[in-house]
């Protein structure tokens, strides 16, 4: 499949966005009110602007921008719709919290309810983007159990490395926050390997026999394309990534992956450090979700002349 | 709406002859010219003219070598594909705004180009390529049954049609109601074993193609002996214009007309 910049810059920056949020709700009903106004606010900005950022962004790769909000009525049958409904829901949540948590509304006796709503909602959306994709039954690598789980674990881990960041700027780096950093990447990590294993183990069931309905006379090969250059079903969905580049790219994905967690435990030390962790840790991400569309062979290839998807 | 119309009693859709589809793209270009004109906005081309000439098309006509077992020649199986209105199309349910629709009428997939956003994931949805985004118009195009057409009445009854079923010179397209098990297209499938393309897949496309007929040509058998030279006035004549015309030192014999033979070896 053809990787999207926008669609990766979108579910990458939403996901961290929404991970941090996640995690901001459950320090809320741990904590209480955070430690400072301006830490509040920062950390909130932070996670909202991520998530804002991602979605504005993935309105750049539609034909008409214009008409995305048609795009929260189909929330009965269409997993997009439904994450589209769920982001916009989770501002509610998310700025009420916002509010009481950094201490701008007092209201105490709010900041648990509201974190937990927001954790709550910011993960269902993150849930609703994974499903986007695992429910589409033409693309093997994504119709698999664990692509909900791996993006999950992603929005959760470069959030979590994100509060590390910022809670370092503000001198309130804990612990705690190393603890629950490193325990989400080396989960990420399990659930990466795991997913390559499936989407490399996986028998390819369909065949170009299967997809002609050729097999019934004899074995079927490609011998023309019905045109002179690619259209736009090769462009889009024929686009594969080199089988020994996508091997250098996973070794890459987890070396950063594992790089961050050495610098989130390194900001025990010297907390700055856990600002490059987050980076690194974002960096993984991109590469990731670049992969995770370039290594995904669609069924349609089969007419184009794969031999099996 | 994308929440898919509980299962029509008609079902309008294609039925494709894979023995007599000789490839010649008739179907593919009236397609376009019907189609670049109607319904929709155009089929846009992008550098028609150009190097990379690349346009929007709702029928692509692939060309597939099958080599069958047992025999020594591969054949040529010329294979149009198009939208194939499924019963339960994952294009449709996946769309978030609800220009991508079944009719529950006739079962015909459309996309409304007023409210499609150019998400492109209705494509994705699709196992049979049969959706096109057009990056002129920011839509999704797709193959509408010539629904502007086939209940035309400024048309006459005759052309009441799909485009490409019209334009077919040799007959391998045929449309009628898939749902009515006594209309033609449902004979014809009946009787010829129309198949489903993916099955397994479960979207039920209501389009069916009918597989290539078993080999009725010869090519593809060794030669044929020739009747041995049996003496007749006929043979000698032969042999006698043969002498004459291949010149003195030539000498023939009867048995040399017997060509088997040497084919054979």
């Amino acid at each position: 499949m053809h990787p999207a910049y926008s669609v990766i810059l979108f579910t990458t920056s939403s996901g961290a966005g929404y991970g941090l949020l996640a995690l901001l709700g459950l320090v809320g009903v741990n904590h209480g009110q955070a430690s400072s106004l301006w830490f509040g606010v920062t950390a909130m900005l932070v996670a909202l602007g991520l998530v804002t950022i991602g979605l504005l962004s993935s309105t750049f790769h539609l034909g008409h921008p214009e008409r995305a909000w048609r795009a929260f009525s189909q929330w009965r049958s269409s997993w997009l719709s439904r994450e589209g409904v769920a982001a916009v829901a989770t501002y509610v949540p998310a700025l009420l919290f916002g509010l009481v948590w950094s201490g701008l509304i007092e209201a105490p006796s709010w900041v648990a309810p509201l974190g937990i709503f927001t954790a709550v909602m910011a993960m269902v959306t993150v849930c609703c983007t994974a499903k986007i994709y695992s429910t589409l039954t033409t693309i093997r690598a994504w119709n698999n159990r664990l692509t909900v789980p791996v993006y999950a674990a992603f929005s959760l881990a470069t959030g979590a490395l994100m509060l590390a960041a910022i809670s370092s700027l503000f001198g309130r780096f804990q612990l705690f926050q190393v603890i629950i950093g490193v325990m989400l990447l080396v989960i990420l990590i399990a659930l990466k390997l795991a997913y390559w294993r499936a989407i490399d183990t996986n028998p390819r069931n369909h065949t170009m026999e299967d997809a002609t309905g050729l097999g019934r006379i004899g074995r079927v090969s490609q011998w023309e394309v019905p045109h002179t250059s690619e259209n736009y079903i090769q462009k889009e969905m024929g686009y594969v990534v080199a089988r020994r580049h996508a091997a250098k790219l996973r070794r890459l994905v987890i070396l950063l992956l594992l790089l961050a967690a050495l610098a989130l435990l390194a900001a025990i030390l010297a907390p700055a450090i856990a600002i490059l962790a987050a980076l690194l840790a974002a960096a993984a991400g991109v590469f990731e979700r670049w992969l995770f569309f370039a290594e995904a062979q669609h069924v349609v290839t089969l007419f184009y002349g794969a031999k099996a998807a | 709406m994308t929440s898919l119309p509980p299962p029509s009693a008609k079902k309008l859709g294609l039925v494709i002859d894979l023995d007599t589809c000789v490839g010649c793209q008739a179907c593919v270009t009236s397609c376009k010219e019907w189609n670049t004109q109607g319904y929709s906005e155009p089929l846009t081309d992008t550098t028609p003219y150009g190097a990379d000439a690349s346009g929007v098309w709702l029928n692509r006509v692939h060309g597939y070598e099958v080599k069958e077992q047992g025999q020594d020649q591969s054949r040529i199986v010329h294979f149009p594909r198009s939208c194939l209105h499924c019963e339960t199309p994952a294009c449709v349910t996946v769309c978030p705004t609800g220009a991508s629709y079944k009719r529950a009428e006739d079962g015909i997939v459309l996309v409304n180009p007023e409210t499609c956003i150019g998400c492109k994931l209705c494509s994705w949805a699709c196992p049979y390529g049969a959706r096109e985004y057009d990056v002129s118009h920011g839509v999704m195009k797709k193959c509408t049954l010539c629904v502007d057409r086939i209940y035309n009445e400024n048309l006459e009854v005759e052309d009441r049609q799909p485009a490409c079923v019209k334009a077919c010179p040799t007959g391998a397209r045929h449309f009628g109601d898939l749902g009515d098990a006594d209309s033609k297209v449902s004979q014809l499938v009946a009787e010829r074993g129309g198949y489903d393309l993916l099955p397994e897949m479960g979207y039920k496309p209501v389009n069916k193609y009918l597989p290539p007929r078993a080999r009725r040509d010869a090519t593809n058998q060794k030669a044929e002996a020739l009747p041995k030279p049996d003496g007749s006035a006929f043979d000698r004549l032969f042999v006698w214009a043969d002498k004459l015309l291949s010149g003195k030192q030539a000498t023939v014999r009867a048995s040399d007309l017997d060509h088997s033979s040497k084919l054979e070896g």
